[in-house]
């Protein structure tokens, strides 16, 4: 993973002594509310509906165990001994005190961590496939691209004051969209020309949220030198013409979407004219320094015998296996995820000795590093296939193990209304008593992959626009309702689902998912997956169904 | 007039911004910052005169002001709302693609922790506002030692420096 140089380190121990001084001077009274409050979102702390929330960033969701072990003393420390993993890769506390945020920062700092640009209106932690540099698929590993805009993004000092957030991913997988970049307000596809050289296809004007679309291609071919300066335009651009009058039209998909993608285009060549072949130009010695983070885990020849053995033998094991770990770019080793989502489970959270269990897992099987995946698990990415029976042991031990990687259960799920001051309604129980419905794991598998994403609120922190069935929280006269999209994709592509019809009251929606599953079960054909079946027989069928 | 930074130094300040309103009645002696319409409505005498600056609100960009720029001696960029980010680049632009030589300040809502990032923006006057302290508004331009994107005023990144 990326090492800090002695700068990066004292950029972060400055930030800490400016963030100390910062919340000195709010909590004696020399900063106003509203002067705060932009200050202290630029460093992830929200002001939530019971106490603050502080947002870690976790770049591309990449963590040492040691970063892991500071965290669980951290949520020892300073919070009720857990935390949460978000849709974005990112680290959240949810009962910081906002006085001792300044120390916490200086314990996170210790270990190359930050929370800065978690929140507010300028770029935040830019994203990646949770299996960047073990996919087998990639054509490159993306990650060190995304340190390099990391770098360029943080504390970036034209597009701190942005008209609304700014969200960026990056995808290197040529037929799919692991890092969902069809979603984010640009989004980066690494592709390499006819030549062989590395370049970027660079989309933008995608999000979710309030009004979910898909971004258009800006740039068809960006050369890898020239990365960051086309960035930047696309930015200038946004940072001068985004509506700054109404926060809900406000994010870079209004502006794309308003001008065109041909008119922003052209916007955006006249500002990267200027700066092509400047002094931001990207260097070889630059990329492959940070290039050279990434590589060199020491893999060794995997003996599978023993392995196959024990899939033939274990089933419960064999499920595990096939469900929750996948092919790795080096032989002999598999990327092992740790799913945080039993039932009875909040999904994504993890409390500190869990943190610690993870953080020796690493250690002992994984090189010492975990990612977060957006979809609230973790991932143990470089496990010798010798030593998976082992790990598997632990983590059910754990219960990090249950085999629902992809499945109805494996819910993406916001914090909801029972943290979130934004929410307008619950989320946690309504995944709750969905895990409890369908608790059969033979029936799950018979199922096969369908990703349900749950939002509390409009914001879709839970990102239900692009599951392939999505439940959004709705607030009817102080009732909490729920409405129910089918068709969004976050797998192969990103794309945004469609609204059945009437919103539910919360005791109605697992019968209303049972419904659904149930339809798919008679219209499948042998071995269709349900967005497959969805796709061919559309919209009506559900709704009679349900509303019929 | 009070106090603002320039050049990080505390100094006297020799310019008063208008409104377009303060410019019903004519325009005052003395060194004055008048609003782009009314520069524009009034260019060939003002330029004759020679202590008149233009400042810019949020919306009104530099390319507006592209033919005088040569004659101009500051160029203001006002901050309804600290927030309001598009004076960053506005500066940026004067510096870069206007190359722009005399004085960039920032009026309006001007703040402590706002500075750094708009001096490396290519603002070198503040007018910090008026109900906060100017000494303190002064530390802000020393925040961080570190910096990883090129700026107008060290246009290379981190990566080119030596």
């Amino acid at each position: 993973m990326y090492v800090y140089q002695e700068h990066d380190q004292r950029l972060l121990e400055e930030r800490v002594a400016q963030y100390r001084d910062q919340t000195r001077r709010y909590l004696a009274g020399e900063l106003s509310e509203d002067e705060f409050l932009a200050l202290r979102l630029q460093n992830g702390l929200y002001i939530q509906r019971y106490a603050p929330m502080l947002r870690i960033s976790v770049p591309y969701g990449l963590l040492s165990s040691r970063q892991l072990r500071r965290l669980a003393h951290i949520t020892r420390t300073y919070d009720k001994g857990f935390c949460h993993v978000s849709t974005r890769q990112n680290i959240q506390l949810n009962w910081p005190s906002v006085e001792e945020v300044p120390d916490i920062l200086a314990e996170l700092a210790d270990v190359q961590m930050h929370a800065i640009q978690t929140s507010g209106n300028c770029i935040r932690n830019v994203t990646a496939d949770e299996f960047a540099g073990v996919n087998p698929r990639e054509i490159e590993d993306p990650r060190p691209w995304c340190e390099i805009i990391r770098q360029w993004a943080t504390f970036n000092p034209e597009f701190a004051y942005l008209p609304r957030k700014f969200k960026i991913a990056v995808n290197a997988v040529p037929d799919a969209d692991p890092a969902i970049i069809g979603v984010h307000d640009i989004g980066v596809q690494l592709v390499h020309n006819d030549a062989g050289e590395t370049g970027f296809q660079v989309w933008a004007g995608g999000g979710l949220g309030r009004t979910p679309m898909t971004g258009a291609i800006i740039g068809e071919f960006v050369p890898w030198p020239d990365l960051l300066a086309y960035l930047e335009a696309i930015l200038r651009v946004y940072n001068k013409y985004g509506n700054r009058d109404n926060k809900y039209k406000a994010r870079i998909k209004i502006l794309v979407k308003a001008l065109g993608a041909d008119k922003y285009r052209e916007l955006v060549e006249k500002e990267f004219t200027e700066l092509k072949d400047g002094p931001m130009t990207l260097t070889r010695e630059e990329v492959e320094r940070v290039q050279g983070c990434f590589t060199g885990m020491d893999y060794q020849q995997v003996d599978t015998t023993e392995l196959e053995a024990k899939l033939k033998e274990d089933k419960a094991f064999n499920r595990w296996y096939h469900t929750n770990t996948r092919g790795h770019k080096q032989p002999g080793y598999r990327a092992v995820t740790v799913t945080l989502k039993k039932t009875g489970r909040i999904p994504g959270d993890i409390s500190d000795e869990q943190l610690e269990a993870v953080a020796d897992l690493a250690d002992k099987y994984s090189f010492g590093e975990v990612r977060n995946s957006h979809q609230q698990n973790m991932v143990l990415a470089d496990v010798a296939a010798s030593d998976l029976y082992e790990l598997w042991k632990a983590l059910d031990a754990l219960g990090f193990a249950t085999p629902n990687l992809g499945l109805l259960t494996d819910m993406i799920c916001c914090p909801g209304g029972d943290l979130c001051a934004l929410a307008n309604a619950k989320s946690v129980p309504i995944a709750e008593a969905i895990q409890r419905r369908f608790s059969d794991m033979d029936y799950l598998h018979d199922l096969g992959p369908i990703d349900l994403n749950i939002s509390g609120c409009m914001n879709a922190c839970g990102h239900h626009h692009i599951g392939h069935i999505g439940i959004l929280g709705v607030d009817k006269k102080g009732k909490e309702f729920y409405q129910i999209t089918l068709g969004g994709r976050g797998d192969k592509v990103s794309k945004v689902g469609e609204k059945m019809g009437p919103s539910f009251e919360s005791d109605e929606i697992t019968d209303v998912i049972e419904k659904i599953i149930g339809l798919y079960v008679e219209k499948r054909l042998e071995n269709e997956p349900f967005i497959d079946t969805y796709e061919r027989i559309g919209m009506e069928p559900f709704k009679e169904r349900i509303y019929g | 007039m009070g106090k603002v930074i320039i050049d990080g130094a505390i100094v006297e300040n020799q310019w008063q911004r208008l409104e377009a309103d303060a410019l019903e009645d004519g325009l005052p002696q003395g060194k004055v910052i008048v609003p782009l319409a009314y520069w524009q409505e009034n260019r060939d005498s003002l330029l004759e005169r020679g202590d008149v600056a233009v400042w810019l609100a949020p919306g009104e960009e530099p390319s507006d002001l592209e033919d005088d720029l040569s004659a101009l001696p500051l160029v203001a960029i006002h901050f309804p709302a600290f927030k309001d980010g598009r004076g960053y680049s506005y500066a940026r632009e004067l510096r870069s693609r206007y190359d722009f030589k005399g004085e960039v300040r920032a009026t309006g809502d001007v703040l402590r922790d706002q500075l750094f990032y708009m001096n490396r923006c290519g603002f070198n006057a503040f007018e910090v506002r008026e109900d906060r302290d100017i000494e303190d508004a002064l530390k802000g331009l020393q925040d961080f030692s570190v910096t990883y994107q090129g700026d107008v005023n060290e246009p290379r990144p981190l990566y080119r420096r030596a």
